[in-house]
Formats: structure tokens, sequence, C-alpha cells
């Protein structure tokens, strides 16, 4: 049925707009269209598309953008101002700043995507078997949910790094354990909406089984304010694996991760205030775009959550 | 009450958790208990998988065995894990967190010492958070979709980006160093330290009390950067929640009919709307209140402020566990009781949310 895409009269662009869709790959590419136009349309959430996308481009491309090796030092040019060689200068090792900026967004979009890829899905998990089951797996499972939720997130990721030890990995995993619990929320809450549907009891009648449901009918239909809900929690994310580097307690020396980089720049804060500066903006500036796109993304994909 | 939780995207925020569960207030406080035997749970857990040998940190590496046995079994470690747990909450419900190693008090002495200062911090916070975000929410609502609701819009997506402690760094930067608005680091000057009674450990109050006004101005100009820098996490927050309710109570038929009636505007809008928003608003303040007491951990270490978040953080970094963890659970316990007091305001205050 998709050779639609390949036949020269309809076109593209009348392929994805028509409002008879020949398959269902057709129409989840017409929806997905009508989705980026109106996201197109939102100025501020380009601007976030554009600054994820520049982070991703920018980890990706780090060894043919950054200048120097962030690791290098040269102690005859330490904590140098701003110039032509080093745009953002030098830190107090004399390394620079651009480099070490550039390689740091890697640090950064590991730490989010990692901390993505670990609590999105045991949250999904966790919320769609309780609203499926409901009963006493949903009362025992969203309890612990709320027993999560009601921790103080940045004092309970210190304590778990403070238990497992200093280091990213540790911090990706403290971070993770304090993430899941709205996004089993969410989970929770779109399956109820979804498991007494007809569709549903359809498909139970046919014979699928509950795995089977849970991951082919209901998890579907959780994904969308899911998405929503971690683009726009990746800024926090950004933001708390930041405060746990500037701790000392997140990415360890030499590595370039950004809220390190703003400690130790911490004590040349009045003569060389951009050692410090620099670093702080770019965590600003990439936790910025995550807001933005994740704004954007719930007008379009999730109406209700929007005001 | 769905809008309360609606999402605000940093994780300083949090949804509201007991929503759902209790209709009264045996259900409330049943679900008060789970929750902290569940913060207990997870502390002593931490506790427990930590790879430092809580016996060796108490006799000394070179103790001999039958010493190191003795206190091992004084300290409970040789009970099966459950029967430790039941100790454990037993202790903190007697007020014993243990001592601290680096301050060698009872842990629960230290926090006493330095818990009134994280609170005055973000009592001053969320009192500059109410004046300024309140009103500026209103004001969004109002103009929707014009440059004031823009201007609103962007301060508070930028306070949900900005990481705090740079921004703190910053304000010291431009405010104490180059312009000398306001003093530095610390609660006071540290010439006037031992001239302070301390009587209730809110150096305002206690400096109010004393005889030299000198002394009340050095302190406000101690707080004010750091209060502020705090504030604004809270503003952002509290003009969100502002605006998107004003936008629910602006579009009632019963704003209408009051303007339909010829009543002024200013009026409509500060009385009849902003007087219906004021419930779930009060769930929202105590929220961001209870999330400034989390997040004056990074403020405190940038301003020096010796508070509970600087006690948790050094203890951290100087492996006192007792320490920390004493601190995790008085931040939790206090965290999880705003949460409940919030959410039996709502209950109380509007007569929708009884049922």
């Amino acid at each position: 049925m998709t050779t639609h895409v390949h036949t020269p009269k309809t076109g593209l662009k009348q392929w994805l707009t028509t409002d008879k869709p020949q398959s269902r790959f057709q129409a989840k590419c017409g929806r997905s269209w009508v989705a980026w136009i109106k996201i197109t349309e939102n100025r501020l959430a380009m601007i976030g598309l554009s600054i994820v996308v520049g982070l991703i481009l920018v980890t990706i491309f780090a060894p043919l953008l950054a200048p120097y090796n962030p690791l290098a030092a040269d102690l005859t040019n330490r904590i140098s101002p701003p110039s032509a060689a080093h745009w953002f200068g030098t830190d107090q090792l004399g390394r620079d700043i651009l480099s070490r900026l550039i390689y740091g967004a890697q640090y950064t979009l590991l730490i989010v995507g990692l901390v993505a890829i670990t609590a999105a899905p045991i949250g999904l998990l966790i919320g769609t078997a309780a609203g499926f089951f409901g009963g006493w797996v949903d009362a025992t499972l969203m309890r612990i949910t709320d027993i999560f939720l009601a921790f103080p997130k940045l004092i309970l990721a210190l304590a778990f790094v403070s238990a497992l030890g200093p280091g990213i990995e540790n911090a990706i995993l403290a971070i993770a354990i304090t993430a899941w619990p709205p996004y089993a929320r969410i989970a929770r809450a779109e399956t109820i909406m979804v498991r007494n549907s007809d569709y549903i009891q359809a498909a139970r009648l046919q014979g699928v089984s509950n795995t089977g449901l849970i991951i082919g009918h209901i998890v579907p239909m959780c994904i969308s304010s899911l998405v929503v809900r971690v683009t726009l929690d990746m800024a926090g994310m950004i933001l708390i694996a930041a405060g746990l580097g500037f701790l000392g307690l997140g990415a360890q020396p030499p590595m370039p991760e950004w809220g390190a980089m703003v400690s130790e720049g911490r004590q040349f804060l009045l003569a060389q205030w951009w050692v410090s500066t620099v670093p702080g903006l770019a965590i600003f500036v990439v936790s910025l775009g995550f807001n933005l796109l994740g704004d954007g993304l719930r007008d379009v994909l999730d109406p209700r959550g929007g005001d | 009450m769905a809008a309360v939780s609606e999402q605000t995207g940093t994780g300083r925020t949090r949804a509201r958790p007991f929503y759902r569960t209790g209709k009264n207030i045996t259900k409330v406080l049943f679900s008060l208990v789970i929750t902290f035997l569940g913060l207990l749970l997870v502390t002593f857990l931490i506790g427990r998988i930590l790879p430092i040998d809580p016996v060796l940190a108490v006799v000394g590496d070179r103790a001999p065995q039958a010493v190191y046995d003795r206190v091992r079994e004084e300290m409970g470690l040789n009970q099966p894990l459950w029967q430790q747990f039941f100790i454990y909450i037993s202790n903190v419900l007697h007020g014993d967190f243990g001592k601290s190693v680096l301050t060698t008090n009872p842990v629960l002495t230290d926090i006493k010492r330095v818990f009134p200062a994280t609170l005055e911090l973000a009592t001053l916070a969320t009192i500059i958070g109410v004046a300024i975000g309140i009103p500026a929410g209103v004001f969004a609502a109002v103009h929707k979709g014009k440059w004031p609701d823009h201007i609103v819009r962007v301060i508070g997506l930028a306070g949900y980006s900005m990481p705090i402690f740079w921004l703190g760094l910053m304000g010291l930067l431009v405010f104490y160093m180059k312009l000398g608005w306001v003093a530095g680091p610390g609660r006071l000057d540290s010439f006037y330290v031992d001239f302070v009674e301390p009587r209730t450990g809110l150096m305002l109050v206690d400096t109010l009390l004393g005889d030299d006004p000198g002394l009340f101005w050095n302190a406000v100009s101690h707080i004010v950067l750091p209060a502020s820098i705090l504030a604004y996490f809270s503003l952002a927050y509290i003009a969100r929640m502002t605006r998107s309710f004003m936008l629910e109570q602006l579009g009632q038929e019963y704003i209408l009919t009051a303007r339909v009636k010829g009543i002024s505007e200013t009026r409509i809008i500060w009385r009849h709307a902003l007087g219906n928003v004021m419930v779930p608003l009060v769930t929202v303040i105590a929220l961001s209140y209870a999330n400034l007491l989390e997040g004056s951990v990074l403020t405190e270490i940038i301003f020096a402020w010796p508070g509970l978040g600087l006690y948790i953080t050094n203890s951290l970094l100087n492996a006192d566990m007792n320490a920390v963890l004493g601190g995790t659970i008085v931040v939790g316990t206090v965290f999880i009781g705003v949460n409940m007091l919030s959410d039996l305001l709502y209950r109380l205050l509007d007569p929708r949310a009884r049922k």
C-alpha cells in the first residue's frame, strides 16, 4: 500500500495531507506532517529545536569543531582573557575554554540521554501495569511512586551519589532514580483512560495476552504525553547534573563537564569572570532550548496539558 | 486541582502526589505515615549500601578483632536487616540520627543549629516570590498574547533554565564585587557576628531585638541577594501558575456578568477573579516553599550561608554519612509535611474539593 509514496501524480504533499489515507503508515505520516507544520509555526519551539539539534551536532562533531585538545594544559598561558586564538579565554591550567565547552556538550547529552532512556521506560512499565491491572497492583505501585515523588529530588540524588561514590555513572543513576515517578503517573493516567475502550476489548477478544495488550495497544497511547514530559524534564535533569558536577559529585576532573567548569572558575570570579560565566551560559542556553522545545511539543501533541 | 500539577519542566516543582488517595484526614494521615516510612527505608538502605564500614569508622583501623566484634554487636549490625530497620526507625523517632563525625555533635543538635538559617532564607524568598509573582501572573493573564504576557513567559522560562549556582555567582560578581550594593557571603559581616545574641536563630529577628539598628541593616544587606536569587525561581513558578488559573477564571460567565453590571475592570480582576484563584494559589505557594527549602542547597554553598544545605554538602564531601542522612530525613520530612498540609488546606478552603 505504501507504494503511493512513489506515484508521481499525487505528490508527496498531497499524499501526506489527504483525508483518505490508504494505509496505517500513510495516516501516521500524515499526522506527523501536521504536527510538524504546527511546530514550525511556533517560533519559540523552533528556537528550542535548533538549540537541541545544535547540541547534538556539536556532540557528534566535537573533535572537528574544537580548536584545541580540551585536556591539554598550557601553563604559560593560564586564565588568559578571550582573544582571537582563544575565543572564550583559557582556564586555570591554560586549557582552551571553547574546546572544553564543545567536549562538555558530550557529557551533557550523555547524561540526559541515559537518564531519559532509563527513567522513561521504568515509569512507563510501572504506570501502564498499575493502570491496566488496577486493584492491589495499582495501589502498591502508586504508593511506591508517591513515596518517591514526595522526596526532594536534589537531596535524594545527593544522598545516592554520596553512598555510591562520586562519578558520572553514579550521577546518572541517581538522577534516573529520582526522575521516573512522574512518568509512571502520566502513563497510569493515560492507561486508565484507554483501558476500557472498544479497541482494547476487540484486541482482547482476538486473544491478545495482557502483555501484548500493554505493549502493543496501550504503550503507544502513552508515548506522546511521555515525550512531552521527558523533553520538559530534560532541562531539569541538565540542571541537576550540572549541580552535582558543581558540587564535585558528578563528572570528575579533568572531564570538561559544564557544572564542574563553573565551579573551577569560582576562585577567579572577580578578575577573570569568563572562566565561570561561559560554561554557565552554556548550561542555561541548552536547558532553555529543551524547555522551549518541550513547551512547543506540549501545545502540539498534548493540548490537554497546556494552559 | 489538575491545573496545580501543570508540568513545569524542571523538577523543582512537583505534581501533587496524595490527592487521589485520601478522602478524609485519617486517610491523609495514613499516607503520611507510609510515605515517612518509605523515606526512612530509603535512607536506611542508602546507609547500608555504603562502601564505608560503619564499625571501622567508630573503632578505627587498628582495633583488635574482639573490640571490633563487640562494637559491631553494640551497633546492632549482626542482627537481621529487618530488625536493624526497626531499630533505625525507633532511633529516628527518638530524634537520634547518630553523631556527626565532622562536628562530633549529635546530628540533631547540629540540625537545630543550622535549620533557622535555611528557614529564614526560604521564607524571605517566598515572600518576594509571592509579592512579585502573583501580580506578574495576573498582568500576563489580563494581557494574554500581548507583550506583557510574552515578557512574563520569557522571564519564567529563563527561571526554569538557569542553573541557580551560576546565577548566584553572577549576582555576587555584579552586585557585591563590582557595584558594592550588597554585602558578600555569610549572614553578617564577621566583625558583627559576636554581637548578636541568638534567640530565635533567625538573624533578621535577632538583630532587630538587639539594640544596634546597624546590625539589622547589615543582616538585611547580607540576605537580600541570596533571597532574591532563590525568589526568582519561586517567582517563575508562581507567576506561571497564577497566569493559568487567572485565564481559567477570566473565561467564566460570572466575570461576564460582573462586566455587564458595570463593575470596574480593576475590581473584576483583583477582587472577583483573583479571589477565586487564591485557594489553588495557596497550594502552589506551599509547594514552592517546600521546593525552596530544598533548592537552597546550592544557593547556600555559593553564599556560604550556614544553613541545612551547606551542612549536608559539607558532611557529604567529608563522608559524614550520619549527618547527610539525618539532613535528608529532615528535609524530606518537611517536604512531605508541607505537601500534606497544602493538600489539607486545599480541602479546607475549597468547598468543591470536599466531596
